[in-house]
């Protein structure tokens, strides 16, 4: 069973953020890019399915600028098979542009499964898993933080306000990946030593024309500045205090 | 223009998001120049000519058996049927779990951009520019819709639903939407509701969070203690979700929730940036910690320095002789 994961190269969450010079993007300068850390939930649940199965195919495929090997590789890692690199010069091109570009390298390997992180930590979007399902014409959840394969069909469940939905999602599907689906594994020595053996084919991505364009990237106001209202027990009069007549939330 | 929302809706009752995505294409409207139409999926009419009540000239209701459930397959076909017979030139929907999972199904059959989880709306010169978060708060980016109609989810708690025109009817009229059933599609087999009546992380008015600081899972008794007094939702800080001490869908911060409620109480929680990301935006922001110089206490309104087995508890106790 031939299964596809997507995957996207993000700065690392603990960066701080400085927009560059032309008002519209981040600083690159001094920001690591890591995988994006619901990807990994994606990649280990297609691992996990391969291992149960006993057989099939794993193929990490990444839109995205030169950087992008890098994360494929630690993909590879892992323990997929092989990636595709959809080389892209474009800076954050948006969600259906890359679903698009997906799709179109998805489509013809009849994957039964395509996994997605639920979205990614920069742009937040959570676009791209259910855009790439309808442009497949595919069965598709979302969020899923729980999967059983039965057969030719996956048993999933998904967060929702105040409590949880459970779904039956039949092969071909589209899945993206919440936290709490699975513990992703870390990659081996041997997996490393291996990955630099796999492939990682590069194919331009065809995006199309871009469908969002941003025109301008800002921090959020700062906060004004707050105060320590005291010390130990002693200061809970002054909070309580605070909190009703200055901020007025109690 | 007209603008076009979908009505979200659980159990037959129009969810809070769909009522504060009224609000706003009512005011965009008024900007733009023309009606709001409401989309519905649903099994019957029962309560959709009130929507008259916020805002809605009418209300488009797309009928099948299936959508007693959320069925996204279904509800991206008939929201797209809408966008089209009505000529949307805007269409609004809640960034719930709901919206998120239909919206972006939606702008694929439509063909075009979708701004997620927005904030904010301008018009200039007759164009609609959104306003939304990346990287979970850290920066906002302004876009626009270089196709039509423009599409965005709109952040739960953000916008304030319309004033309600007592009594006022919007006219329900059935939508023609095609759409094969029959076609392999997911589908909802069951809902299990959470352990508590507490709403949702972010939905709430106040949340209280523990970090690192509790020292362990079963001291987050004295939280849950805290929040029950303050009415609040329990959140917590990346390190205790990772260490297995509380589920994710409690985790605040890059790689849980972005919240911002009322009241966000902070407790034994350091502030690592991904944390402060996700609730910084909270209106007024209380800190409990030993450590003086945590980073927590930059961003916070109220600080208290202490030890949280102490001052919590103690908390609590005055909470209580409030209310």
């Amino acid at each position: 069973m031939l299964q596809v994961v997507c995957v996207k190269q993000v700065p690392d969450t603990e960066t701080r953020v400085k927009i560059a010079a032309d008002g519209r993007s981040l600083d690159p300068a001094g920001v690591s890019m890591i995988l994006n850390p619901y990807d990994e939930f994606a990649v280990e649940q297609a691992l996990r399915v391969k291992e149960q199965l006993g057989a099939g195919e794993v193929v990490a495929v990444s839109v995205g600028g030169a950087g992008v090997p890098t994360t494929l590789r630690n993909v590879l890692a892992m323990g997929a098979d092989r990636a595709i690199h959809l080389k892209t010069d474009t800076a954050g091109p948006d969600p259906l542009a890359v679903a698009r570009a997906l799709a179109q390298v998805i489509r013809p390997l009849e994957a039964r499964l395509v996994w997605l992180g639920k979205q990614a930590v920069d742009d937040d979007a959570a676009q791209v898993g259910p855009m790439l399902a309808t442009l497949l014409g595919r069965p598709c959840a979302t969020v899923v933080a729980k999967f059983e394969l039965a057969g030719e069909v996956a048993n999933v469940e998904r967060e929702v306000e105040g409590g949880r939905e459970q779904l039956e999602v039949p092969l071909p599907a589209v899945l993206t990946t919440d936290k709490g689906l699975n513990d992703p594994r870390y990659a081996s020595l041997k997996g490393i030593m291996a990955a630099k053996k796999k492939s990682i084919e590069e194919r331009p991505a065809d995006l199309g024309a871009p469908n969002l364009e941003r025109v301008a990237l800002e921090l959020p106001p700062p906060r004004k500045p707050g105060r320590i209202v005291g010390e130990g027990t002693a200061a809970i009069p002054a909070l309580l205090q605070a909190l009703r007549a200055e901020a007025k939330v109690l | 223009m007209s603008v076009l929302v979908f009505v979200e809706q659980r159990d037959g009752a129009v969810r809070p998001v769909a009522r504060e995505a009224l609000g706003e294409a009512a005011r965009l409207a008024a900007t733009l120049g023309g009606p709001v139409t409401a989309v519905a999926c649903a099994t019957s009419d029962a309560g959709l000519a009130a929507l008259g009540e916020n805002g809605a000239a009418r209300v488009l209701l797309a009928k099948h058996e299936a959508f007693a459930h959320h069925d996204a397959a279904g509800q991206a076909a008939a929201v797209a049927a809408a966008a089209r017979a009505s000529g949307a030139k805007l269409v609004l929907m809640g960034a719930s779990s709901v919206g998120k999972d239909l919206a972006p199904r939606v702008a694929a059959l439509l063909g075009v951009g979708l701004a997620s989880d927005c904030t904010g709306f301008e018009v200039e010169g007759g164009r609609v520019f959104a306003r939304r978060p990346v990287m979970a708060g850290k920066a906002f980016e302004k876009v626009a819709f270089p196709g039509s109609p423009a599409m965005a989810t709109l952040r739960p708690k953000v916008f304030s639903p319309a004033p309600v025109a007592s009594g006022k009817q919007a006219a329900v009229e059935p939508l023609e939407f095609e759409w094969d059933a029959t076609a392999p599609r997911a589908r909802v087999t069951g809902t299990t509701a959470g352990s508590e009546d507490k709403p949702d992380l972010t939905e709430s008015e106040i949340i209280v969070s523990g970090g690192r600081g509790l020292k362990g899972p079963e001291n987050f008794a004295i939280i849950e203690q805290l929040a029950d007094a303050l009415g609040a939702t329990v959140g917590a800080s990346r390190a205790v979700v990772d260490a297995g001490w509380r589920p994710h869908g409690d985790q605040v911060g890059q790689t849980g929730k972005t919240v911002s409620p009322k009241l966000y109480v902070a407790v034994g929680i350091s502030g690592a940036i991904q944390h402060l990301a996700g609730m910084s935006s909270s209106r007024c922001i209380v800190a409990i910690n030993k450590d003086a110089d945590a980073p927590i206490f930059k961003v916070a309104d109220y600080g208290v320095v202490g030890d949280l087995f102490e001052v919590v508890p103690a908390l609590t106790e005055a909470v209580r002789k409030l209310r």
